[in-house]
């Protein structure tokens, strides 16, 4: 076990913790951000959802013969048409 | 199971990895930062130059090297978006754009931090230094452009052919410190004629890197778990709108 009563990182430790803490905090700040942003969007597909308004994928099969939307480069990417409820 | 890099090119079937992948990571993150910080603070020797400072070097090299890393994703992930048009392309690389922004701003802070008490300042215009900052620059107007037009598509190969530009200065940035006089020091790790480090400070700093890596890895797939979210909501809100005109209509 390491002695923390020695623990002693000399002249220039207020350096060395700020430099630990920087990055602990810069750390910490992005992955809460991206969970954060994760979380926010799980809850608005599901909101769209809720209200009817799914992807072809999850839609039910006499909704798929509803008029579509054209696909727009943005949703390529996405995979999959989307079709409004 | 069969799973290849062209079956996660699917969004969904993509999203099903990254969640059975992204506990296991979270955890191999925790087991090796923890490592790292104890061979960092009680296992690593003081420098006989540097002293107690040298301990800077267990977070900055790693910061610095993942800062480089995470364009070259960005870099690899234009190419698919404009030559390829991989469906997780541009995915890819507007996530990684704040995680490699983040550790360029690690390696310059740490790198000030580190400079003061062994340079006597916090920063010079060298060629290395300089040329870390443009990145960080660089990050940012990525960051910016996203952030600047509406449709996906459209940023995406804005920002494809702006991170294939700005690409030319990872290799600035690597030999930066051969090609110029620079106060920074030369490599020491990855050079011809391997390390000029000690193994007792190798160690923690390879450590350090693998958990920095691993961490990365994890931040990305997380992030591009939310961006897909993100497309979907976008088009699915597109969606409403046009079906509510075409309603009125």
């Amino acid at each position: 076990m390491p002695d923390l009563g020695t623990f002693d990182l000399g002249p220039h430790a207020s350096f060395i913790i700020a430099a630990y803490a920087v990055t602990f905090a810069a750390v910490a700040a992005l992955t809460l951000a991206t969970l954060a942003d994760d979380r926010k969007q799980r809850r608005l597909l599901a909101e769209l959802e809720a209200q009817g308004i799914t992807r072809r994928s999850a839609a039910k099969p006499s909704d798929i013969q509803k008029p579509t939307v054209k696909r727009s480069a943005s949703n390529q990417d996405t995979g999959g048409k989307k079709t409004p409820a | 199971m069969t799973l290849s890099i062209t079956s996660l090119a699917n969004p969904t079937r993509f999203l099903s990895f990254a969640g059975k992948v992204i506990p296991w990571l979270a955890a191999l993150v925790v087991i090796l930062l923890g490592a790292g910080l104890y061979l960092s603070f009680f296992v690593a020797p003081p420098d006989y130059q540097q002293g107690e400072t040298v301990r800077i070097m267990f977070i900055h090299v790693p910061a610095a090297w993942l800062g480089m890393f995470g364009y070259m994703v960005i870099a690899l992930s234009a190419l698919g978006t404009l030559i390829w048009r991989h469906p997780l392309a541009d995915v890819s690389a507007k996530a990684a754009a704040p995680i490699g922004a983040t550790f360029t701003f690690l390696a310059l802070v740490t790198g000030s931090l580190w400079g003061k008490p062994m340079w006597g300042t916090y920063w010079v215009w060298d060629a290395r230094l300089t040329s870390m900052l443009v990145l960080f620059l660089l990050y940012l107007g990525l960051i910016a452009l996203w952030q600047a037009i509406e449709e996906p598509g459209r940023a995406g190969r804005a920002a494809a052919i702006l991170a294939l530009v700005g690409a030319i200065n990872i290799p600035i940035i690597k030999f930066s410190v051969d090609w110029w006089n620079t106060l920074h020091q030369p490599a020491s790790v990855f050079r011809s004629g391997g390390p000029s480090i000690d193994p007792a400070l190798l160690t923690p700093l390879f450590v350090m890197a693998a958990a920095f890596t691993v961490l990365f890895v994890l931040l990305h797939l997380m992030a591009m778990r939310a961006e897909i979210l993100r497309r979907r909501v976008h088009a699915l809100q597109q969606s409403r709108v046009a079906h509510a005109a075409l309603a009125e209509a």
